[in-house]
């Protein structure tokens, strides 16, 4: 039997980057772009709290840090996207040009 | 053996839950897979110890964050995405990027991370040393992410105000 050690949590954290990664990259929504960002900050928290495992609880203190500033940002995101839409009648990433000269 | 048994399923759930939330087309679907990774990602930290993190990751990430997401969807009525079948720069350079990516991050954790064994049981982050952390060494950190998070929410309120009544409010104040 395979005992679980910090490299699993690590294989499942660097998988979740990953794919946040590509949604950042290659989605045109802008709602799923800032869920993508999201599932980025959730694997830093996984690995965070798989550390604290090691190294003592700091790593989970961060992690509610992390959750706290994902908070923050999802509200700030969101109002931006809101009232990016009522100018444009868009949510595609591409057809945000308004700072473009 | 419970234990890895948790471990496998969840993982699971949690990486399908990702791959789907890239897969579906119509964001109201992306966001409920988000949902479940976000619940997923909760058993992980318990089976870490980490039961103030777990509760938090289901009551902040879960609950309030994704309700403002899903919130927003509906509000803007967004539908499904159209296609645009990418550029050919990025099919040129993204995918071998991606290859390099992968295998570099995939040798740096095979040769640079111990064996150390994560069990269940024993949990050692109980909230009480949590918010001993907090509350004490952290007490700067917590207070400085009160004022962001507060600067934060009349960001998003000025932001989604209607200009309309901002101009209004500016007449009458």
């Amino acid at each position: 039997m395979v005992p679980i050690t910090t490299l699993h949590y690590l294989v499942v954290a660097a998988a979740l980057f990953v794919l946040g990664v590509i949604g950042v990259l290659t989605r045109r929504n802008v709602v799923i772009v800032l869920m993508s960002i999201e599932l980025i900050l959730n694997a830093v928290n996984l690995n965070l709290v798989a550390f604290s495992r090691l190294y003592g609880l700091h790593g989970q203190v961060f992690a509610i840090f992390v959750i706290t500033d994902a908070a923050a940002e999802a509200a700030v995101g969101l109002g931006i996207l809101i009232a990016f839409f009522r100018n444009k009648e868009t949510v595609n990433v591409d057809e945000v040009d308004l700072l473009k000269w | 053996m419970l234990h890895l048994v948790l471990f496998l399923i969840f993982g699971a759930i949690c990486v399908a839950g990702a791959v789907n939330l890239l897969v579906q087309r119509h964001p109201i679907n992306s966001a409920l897979s988000l949902v479940a990774v976000m619940a997923s990602l909760a058993v992980e930290y318990l089976l870490l110890g980490a039961e103030f993190v777990a509760a938090v990751q289901v009551i902040v990430y879960a609950g309030a964050i994704m309700v403002l997401f899903v919130f927003v969807i509906m509000l803007l009525n967004a539908g499904e995405e159209a296609r645009t079948g990418g550029s050919r720069v990025a099919i040129l350079f993204g995918i071998p990027g991606m290859l390099a990516g992968s295998l570099l991050v995939a040798w740096v954790l095979i040769t640079h991370s111990g064996t150390q064994e994560v069990s269940a049981g024993a949990l050692p982050g109980p909230p009480r040393e949590i918010a001993n952390l907090l509350f004490h060494d952290f007490l700067l950190p917590f207070e400085v992410t009160s004022v962001l998070v507060l600067i934060a929410i009349m960001g998003a309120v000025v932001l989604a105000a209607r200009p309309e009544s901002i101009e209004q409010q500016k007449r009458e104040g």
